[in-house]
């Protein structure tokens, strides 16, 4: 009823192939995205843009990053710390050399950093496949929070290892640092994944999309028919950890406000793994869905005895907390093996059907 | 796939009712406390919870909190880890709090650039940035009662009388294991500075989070062969620590740790090997203290205490006192210029910058010769205290030296040249403290 699709013609190519094909899917696109401008800035507490929408957004950049790399050219990847990592110390070391450089020109500079370091370490996803691809890229994370806690002038020689994310405006209105708002901070965060999950959208669903989705696929294939792998493969890595770099400096910038290199450790790469796995592998909604799961749902899980008026000493708290986290982890997975994207996906189809399914 | 929107629906529903928490009493002073009960960390975590809990639980039991205000306190779990840190504190900002605990250097990191904004005090005590110990450049951090460069000036001039002078120094190996974080790095610089003034030889030896993996950096000790050993280990890094210099039969003690890592939890493990390891501290181990009597009769035997009573005592557990009892302290001073009240951000941060911990009050709170009376003032919010060395044998810790000064004239100057650095980061001017009172 609600994804009648009856009577809606599509009479040129253009309409054929937009991203959303339906009305209704535009309406509801469009409107989720104005009200994501509008809604929270004016009705949100600090906690909640803080604590909850401004890490969603981050992760779901790097998901998007990591769903481009593993989810649609199936290249199995553990070094997203790493490359985070790379863009948050260049957008620092952008920042602090050059006072005037807009802040989101040092954004999209350090996803470049970034992207030129993943190509480097993309090099061997030519020989190397599958999970041995995994542990080569593992290295790339150790190498990288090494390099970055042993050479001091990554840091500006500051004696603690921390870079702190200094002022910096945009438009007159401080956007990074540590007086700037957190509404201010949650636009920047919201139009910086805006323009990166269409232009990741519109990546996908033309020629580079479709040859990593070859490679993926069957990569001897790809090659016979005209894929070139190097230039595939190294452009997923590159676009990759651009995208990886970008939310890392946000991660620093927009997020935390300071980081040492411990922020950027093993576990945030397979954080941001699991987001893509839980979401949907080669789904730019699964990456979108997996991070709202996994960033949103241990602070549902730590709020949810204080709502239901328990008080349960922390420690017994945090320990049911990781259960019950692990527990839905499994239970999704089980529900459904390829992901929340998936879900949603046979949702719409039910609600095409309904009320009459047959 | 009804019980699926069912279960979406409630997850919403307390999605929703999360952020609605009571607004904190008010006849109350809320203070959040930043915890790490579970993880790497928690045998650190947890004895200094116990001890700033009970503490409080003692004012309210014993006096009916402060000057008749109670006071209020939530736990929040961290992990000692940054993002959770961040989610905790502003968590509990809603509950209009007067000063945060951090407890780890990072978190504390995060935090000092939020306290001015958000009128919250941060009390990092003996941990955190060192730069921050300039009054002037911070108004809003404290560190007193020492912070770790003062440490690691009083700890080289331990090494130094043990061998004789600190000219002897000259040619000796020190090497410095530390955790490989904002917090293990913040004495280097003193470190640095002081190898080069004693020319004694320093190595630097880092230990990845979490710590439970050391064989390649004992391994590098094994081979540097080093005279003394002074260490910044935190949670289940230091036992591990401690048990390899076991294996590789270091001299105990000759192996220094700082005061985040001399707690029973970790010496206990290594067993016997342990004896004789040092740790430094800023306050007496044990229980032979009126405040402890006190907490045996009114806290614990009403069932109210936090850990088990033959916990109490540990250093770190008397560590949690200390931050608590300052924490206190400085509230009242704050109460005696704006009453009796339930006081804002800005009238605790007063109480902490005119706090004078004199002998006679620690005697009035049964803490005689617990720990050193500090005084703070708009300059100098770290006191530069002196510090102890305790020594562990076998069965408890043991002072084993007196106060030993911190070298004020090497480490003043480098806090102040440091915190116009830092501040410079943060975008802040220097005030005029001859303007304040």
């Amino acid at each position: 009823m609600i994804y009648r699709e009856a009577g809606q013609f599509k009479t040129t190519y253009a309409a054929d192939q937009a991203v959303f094909s339906i009305v209704q899917d535009r309406v509801a696109v469009a409107a989720a995205v104005v009200g994501a401008f509008v809604v929270p800035p004016l009705v949100a507490s600090e906690y909640w843009l803080q604590a909850v929408l401004i890490p969603f957004l981050v992760y779901a950049l790097a998901a998007i990053g990591l769903n481009l790399l593993t989810g649609y050219a199936g290249q199995l990847s553990l070094g997203t710390g790493g490359f985070m990592a790379v863009g948050a110390y260049s957008a620092f070391k952008l920042a602090t050399a050059f006072p005037h450089l807009n802040v989101l020109v040092v954004f999209v500079l350090s996803g470049l950093v970034a992207a030129g370091v993943g190509l480097v370490f993309g090099i061997p996803s030519l020989r190397i496949k599958g999970f041995y691809l995994a542990v080569a890229t593992l290295a790339s994370q150790f190498f990288l929070v090494w390099l970055f806690n042993k050479v001091a002038w990554f840091t500006n020689y500051a004696s603690s290892g921390t870079i702190t994310a200094p002022d910096r405006t945009l438009f007159g209105v401080v956007i990074t640092g540590p007086n700037s708002a957190p509404s201010a901070r949650y636009l920047v965060a919201l139009g910086l994944v805006a323009v990166f999950a269409v232009i990741a959208k519109n990546l996908v669903r033309g020629r580079i999309g479709r040859s990593w989705m070859a490679i993926r696929d069957r990569d001897i294939a790809a090659e016979i028919i005209g894929v070139r792998p190097l230039r595939t493969k190294l452009l997923a890595f590159g676009i990759s950890s651009f995208y990886c770099g970008v939310a890392g400096a946000g991660l620093v910038f927009l997020y935390l406000g300071s980081a040492e290199t411990l922020a950027f450790d093993i576990s945030i790469s397979f954080l941001v793994l699991f987001m893509v796995i839980i979401g949907g592998l080669g789904s730019i909604l699964g990456s979108f869905l997996g991070a709202a799961f996994i960033v949103l749902m241990p602070i549902v899980l730590a709020n949810a005895p204080h709502a239901l008026g328990l008080r349960l000493p922390v420690a017994l708290q945090k320990q049911i907390e990781l259960m019950v986290f692990g527990g839905l982890i499994i239970f999704f997975l089980i529900v459904e093996p390829r992901g929340l994207a998936r879900l949603w996906q046979i949702t719409k189809e039910k609600l095409r059907l309904w009320p009459f399914p047959h | 796939m009804r019980r699926r929107r069912i279960l979406i629906a409630v997850l919403a529903a307390l999605a929703l009712a999360a952020p609605v928490t009571a607004a904190a009493q008010s006849r109350e002073v809320f203070v959040p406390l930043l915890v790490y009960r579970t993880g790497p960390y928690a045998p650190s975590g947890i004895p200094i919870a116990d001890g700033f809990v009970d503490y409080f639980t003692l004012l309210n039991e014993r006096d009916g909190g402060i000057n008749g205000v109670k006071l209020a306190w939530e736990e929040c779990e961290t992990q000692y880890d940054n993002k959770q840190g961040i989610e905790c504190y502003e968590r509990l900002k809603g509950k209009s709090p007067v000063v945060v605990n951090p407890y780890s250097t990072a978190i504390t990191y995060s935090l000092i650039p939020k306290a001015p904004v958000d009128k919250i005090v941060v009390f990092s005590m003996g941990y955190g940035m060192s730069a921050a110990s300039d009054g002037r450049w911070f108004p809003w951090v404290f560190n007193f009662p020492t912070n770790y460069w003062s440490q690691a000036s009083a700890v080289i001039r331990y090494i130094g009388a043990q061998e004789g002078g600190l000219e002897k120094l000259k040619g000796k190996k020190v090497a410095h294991i530390f955790h490989n974080s904002a917090y293990g790095k913040e004495a280097h610089p003193t470190l640095e500075e002081l190898a080069k003034k004693y020319q004694f030889e320093l190595s630097l030896l880092a230990v990845d989070h979490p710590g439970q993996e050391q064989k390649a950096t004992w391994l590098q000790v094994r081979r540097l062969n080093p005279d003394w050993i002074f260490m910044s280990g935190w949670g289940v890094m230091n036992q591990v620590a401690i048990k390899e210099a076991v294996s590789i039969g270091f001299k105990m003690d000759h192996l220094i740790g700082n005061w985040w890592s001399a707690n029973d939890s970790d010496v206990v493990p290594a067993g016997e090997g342990a004896k004789g390891y040092k740790g430094a501290t800023f306050h007496a181990p044990g229980t032979n203290f009126k405040v402890h009597a006190d907490l045996l009769k009114l806290v614990y035997e009403k069932g109210k205490g936090s850990a088990k009573k033959e916990d109490l005592g540990a250093p770190l557990y008397n560590r949690g006192i200390v931050n608590a009892m300052l924490t206190a302290e400085a509230i009242r001073t704050a109460m005696t210029k704006f009453g009796n009240k339930p006081l804002t951000g800005e009238q605790v941060r007063w109480g902490f910058e005119n706090l004078n911990l004199t002998e006679q009050r620690l005697e009035q709170l049964g803490m005689k010769s617990f720990t050193h009376p500090v005084k703070v003032t708009c300059e100098d919010h770290e006191g530069s205290g002196p510090v102890l060395i305790q020594q562990w044998d076998g069965k408890k810790w043991n002072v084993v030296s007196d106060w030993i000064a911190p070298m004020r004239d090497v480490v003043r100057p480098k806090i102040e040249g440091a915190a116009v650095e830092e501040s410079k980061k943060l975008g802040y001017t220097m005030r005029d403290c001859a303007k304040e009172k």
